[in-house]
């Protein structure tokens, strides 16, 4: 094969390269890459997805003793960080980003393919590396997520296990920083002919700033660990105060990772959503402009919140941390209302990636209240590090990982693997999830505003929390009956594949424009690209997006009238070759 | 705007003006179902306060539930208005600059008209009023409480270990949770610090917490409003045991508390000079 | 982006010391300053003295991006490799400096493999 490739291969090219195992270990190609992350993080997001069964049952009843507190202190911070670290960023950048990102911009591979390959192996090892804490004597990682210095100190939680989800974290950090160069350069070099900033697809656009966010953020992840490595092992005292360290240092660092994380966990999923509701809505997203300030300003602010984890260790600033908490409302509140601006007016067409695209509005909206009240730090006294906290983090996490990365899998899926998932299945996986969400997270308010702490292996059969344990739990196995459903689609799909075709659902951009799934070097042909739906405006000549984005505008002016006199019902999409606008 | 028929119009009619009220009364059902009317499932609490963070908590959830219903209307509007009915392409409405900026605007008002009232509400709740009542050192440590009353010649109170073990599978069975007996009506203020790791102090009829942390010394202050026996316990997690550093708040009256703390009093001058606490004489109902 | 990335934090650093006085936030913002800043520079610079690409003329047909994109490797067992050593690295600090050995063993095999296969042009 060579080595050097142009932008559309001109003849279809065959497979080359080793096949079997050998072909998912070697190749650099970034589709194959992707896939691989996308099966290993929902793998872990399964195992996760346990380890909550398992906790949920134990939370059922007070003073109950199906596991003992220290397995409980394990599984939750297992739960955590497979959750956070293993699944729900690598799931979008890793495997989401890898997949389409390429595709959507008509570049023929990411900017740095064996770099890519790299991060996909430095995931797997570390991902495999932490889970396998669990093997060793004292226990996989139990300090929380968030590993708070000096609980995670070698006195406070020695042995392998703490150490391995530290080196766990510091390789998945290093392929996070790889993809988000990887990203950056791709994005920034390997966009086809027209393609202009201002016309990438929103999710691609929600990519690149996750990955910037990713350079600023998960760097001091890694230089963090390493302080913590050199605190448990070479008698540092960076963070204990008895040797004359900072313990709070810790939080501090930890949480100028961790803020910029959930916006890296929740915009590509944002991204996803954007396009999802375009699609089946028929229309452009609502605001192109507008919505890309706002992934901008998201992120930005994102970055100068971290404390607002921390208001109430009495060392931070209060009215900063508040009031940069709340503006992050303003950006999101305009993602809102550009979203349902997208679907208004439209036509909207409820297949199961839709349904999931709603829901994530339902769910997120509510996640997203409840954090207001949370960025308000005498609130924040009333509920911190109570169940109200648990609830509202699994409301925004969930809404936008589940729900949005659902979406994104039932809308990418066919092209994937050239096979569609059934609908039936799908929307009662849907419906499952929708009702189980609601029963397992609204109780965790009550309870959280009943007093009930958040990491506690069991409760006093007097503190009158029991029922709503209850409820969350049964929730809980309603939605492992929504995934499981969601597996059998899988298999089904697998078995009795459903032939996809290149574009089952009229997709706007350019991932649709190819085979599914896309040859070696991903494109044939690409159409013309006015605006940021190059392939909407290439099917349906004559009801094409206004590019509203100057200096385009004068181009093409018999899009425009065309524009002016459409009329419902005339638009029927015929897919013929529409020349006006490529004249010179 | 699409052509619509005669009874679709109908239905929109119907649906226009019930819908609202549809909504009201679920909601209405739903949050009275779960005692959450009025007070949206949050605690009045029983110091000054709390009864602040429990006024912004109402004000704030009634506009919180109020934005969400509106969206929720929105979104709810959408799905069912705009269902793909028929093969017609829908009006490629790009973007309307000045409903964008509206709705930047008027979320930027709302944000800081609540930026203000949580200000005014978080100074009130950090305050430290000078000349407390009773001062008291709280310190935290793996897994348990102590309380230390100052300027009492070294009254202390803390986590104990039951004399006879109970043989239930928990350590919860066997601790004698430390009890803080503080004055109602009084300014108490507390000093909290931990030993080890970082532990999270918090009553939830206080609607408060704060974090133990070792190297830092915390000062809160709190005023009861109402006597009783209130639950407290760890929220930050810290270890194995997390789940059982339990204590109790137990706000007397002023001359309760004058009394009880001589009698403690008594007890640790006892302590220093024959070596064993006086056989026990416990204050409280 | 990333020049509006750097001026932003120049910003809000300076706001946070002003209002804080504290050391470590203060140092992630500026650091975070610097890392929009000194590529955006870079790429500002650049842009100066380029000819305008394809890919940012509105107007562009796809034939205008005709021609060879760049290199890319079909396939490779060295990311492998090189992760596999990478792994076994970062063991070695929780296990013993044996696994070190062999991924530092791993690594100089990768690192040469790499370089060998980028010289070919071709797969290995």
């Amino acid at each position: 094969m060579a080595f050097a490739v142009e932008r559309t291969i001109p003849v279809p090219a065959e497979e080359h390269g080793p096949s079997g195992l050998l072909k998912w270990i070697t190749s650099t190609d970034h589709k194959v890459i992707g896939k691989s992350y996308a099966i290993t993080s929902f793998v872990f997001f399964l195992l996760a997805g346990l380890m909550a069964m398992l906790m949920r049952t134990q939370l059922a009843s007070p003073d109950n003793t199906i596991v003992t507190q220290h397995l409980y202190n394990e599984l939750f911070t297992m739960h955590g960080s497979l959750m956070l670290y293993l699944f729900a960023g690598p799931f979008a950048f890793g495997g989401l980003a890898n997949f389409i990102v390429p595709l959507q911009i008509g570049a023929p591979d990411m900017a740095f393919p064996r770099l890519n390959a790299l991060s996909y192996w430095l995931y797997a090892s570390g991902g495999i590396i932490m889970i396998s804490g669990f093997l060793t004597t004292g226990g996989a990682a139990d300090f929380g997520w968030v590993s708070y210095a000096p609980l995670s100190s070698s006195i406070n939680t020695p042995g392998a296990g703490p150490d391995m989800w530290i080196v766990a974290i510091a390789l998945t950090g290093f392929s996070a920083i790889f993809t988000g160069v990887n990203i950056c350069a791709t994005v920034f070099y390997l966009r086809a002919p027209g393609l202009t900033m201002f016309r990438l697809p929103i999710f691609t656009w929600n990519m690149l700033v996750t990955a910037i966010l990713i350079l600023i953020a998960f760097p001091v992840l890694t230089s963090a660990m390493v302080m913590l490595w050199c605190d448990r092992h070479i008698g540092s005292h960076i963070f204990t105060a008895t040797g004359g360290g900072v313990p709070v240092l810790w939080q501090n660092l930890f949480w100028f990772f961790g803020h910029p994380e959930v916006y890296i966990l929740a915009l590509p999923y944002f991204g996803i959503v954007t396009d999802v509701l375009a699609v089946f809505s028929r229309k452009p997203v609502f605001g192109y402009r507008g919505m890309v300030f706002a992934t901008m300003s998201i992120a930005a602010l994102s970055t100068s919140v971290w404390a607002h984890h921390m208001f109430t260790t009495g060392t931070v600033l209060l009215p900063f941390f508040s009031i940069m908490s709340y503006l992050i409302a303003v950006p999101t509140g305009i993602k809102f209302f550009n979203w349902i601006g997208t679907m208004w007016r439209g036509s909207l067409k409820f297949d199961t990636p839709m349904l999931f695209a709603v829901g994530f509005l339902v769910v997120f909206l509510f996640g997203g209240v409840t954090g207001i009240i949370l960025a308000s730090p005498p609130l924040d006294f009333a509920v911190h590090d109570t169940y109200f906290v648990v609830a509202h983090f699994h409301e925004v996490l969930f809404g936008t990982v589940v729900f949005g990365g659902f979406a994104g899998i039932y809308y990418w899926y066919p092209k994937f693997t050239g096979r569609m998932m059934r609908e039936g299945l799908g929307k009662v996986s849907f419906w499952f999830m929708l009702v189980g969400f609601f029963v397992t997270f609204m109780p965790q308010y009550w309870l959280g505003l009943h007093g009930m702490p958040r990491r506690v292996a069991d409760y006093s059969p007097l503190s009158g929390w029991t029922l709503f344990n209850r409820v969350s739990t049964l929730g809980a196995y309603l939605l492992f009956i929504s995934v499981a459903i969601m597996m059998v689609n899988f298999l089904v799909s697998w078995l009795k594949p459903v032939p996809a075709g290149d574009n089952p659902w009229d997709g706007h951009t350019l991932e649709w424009a190819t085979s599914s799934p896309p040859p070696h070097h991903n494109f044939y042909w690409i159409p013309p690209i006015r605006s940021e739906r190059p392939l909407w405006d290439h099917n349906h000549p004559d009801c094409r997006t206004i590019d509203t984005h100057p200096p385009g505008e004068q181009r093409v002016p018999a899009a425009v009238g065309a524009e002016a006199d459409l009329r419902p019902g005339h638009g029927t999409g015929t897919g013929h070759e529409s020349g006006e606008g490529e004249e010179p | 705007m699409p052509h619509r028929n005669v009874s679709c119009r109908a239905r929109g009619t119907w649906r226009e003006h019930l819908a609202p009220v549809a909504v009201l009364a679920g909601v209405v059902t739903a949050l009275s179902g779960c005692n959450l009317v009025p007070t949206f499932g949050a605690t009045r609490g029983v110091t000054t306060q709390a009864h602040e963070e429990y006024r912004l908590w109402y004000w704030m959830a009634i506009a919180g539930i109020a934005v969400a219903v509106f969206v929720w209307g929105l979104i709810g509007w959408a799905v069912l208005r705009y269902r793909r009915r028929d093969d017609h392409m829908p009006k490629q409405v790009h973007e309307h600059i000045p409903l964008e900026i509206t709705y930047t605007v008027i979320p930027l008002l709302m944000v800081i008209v609540i930026f203000v009232f949580t200000v005014m509400t978080e100074n009130f709740v950090d305050n430290n009023p000078p000349r407390p009542a009773a001062v008291i050192n709280v310190t935290a440590y793996q897994w348990g409480w102590i309380f230390k009353y100052a300027h009492t010649g070294g009254v202390t109170i803390q986590t104990a270990e039951k004399a006879a073990p109970s043989l239930l599978p928990k350590s919860y069975f066997n601790k004698v949770y430390p009890t803080l007996t503080i004055p109602v009506d009084e300014t108490t203020r507390i000093y909290l610090r931990s030993l080890d790791v970082v532990h999270g102090f918090y009553v939830h009829e206080f609607n408060f917490s704060r974090y133990a942390q070792p190297g830092v010394t915390n000062t809160i202050s709190f005023t009861p409003t109402t006597t009783g026996w209130f639950p407290g316990q760890c929220t930050q997690f810290c270890g194995l045991y997390h789940s059982e550093m339990l204590f109790n708040v137990h706000v007397v009256p002023d001359a309760w508390y004058r009394t009880w703390l001589k009698a403690e009093e008594r007890s640790v001058k006892h302590e220093r000079l024959f070596g064993f606490a006086p056989l026990p004489a416990k204050a409280g109902p | 982006m990333l020049l509006f990335v750097g001026a932003f934090f120049a910003a809000v650093c300076g706001i946070y010391w002003y209002l804080s006085n504290e050391t470590s936030g203060t140092m992630m913002l500026l650091g975070t300053c610097l890392l929009g800043a000194l590529p955006g520079g870079y790429y500002y610079w650049w842009s100066r003295r380029m000819r305008p690409r394809p890919e940012d003329d509105p107007e562009a047909a796809p034939a205008d991006g005709a021609g060879v994109v760049g290199a890319f490797p079909g396939s490779s067992i060295w990311p492998f490799v090189l992760g596999i050593s990478a792994a076994s690295i970062g063991l070695s600090l929780v296990f013993g400096l044996w696994s070190a050995v062999f991924g530092f063993v791993l690594a100089t095999a990768a690192v040469i493999g790499v370089i060998r296969e980028s010289r070919r042009g071709g797969l290995v």
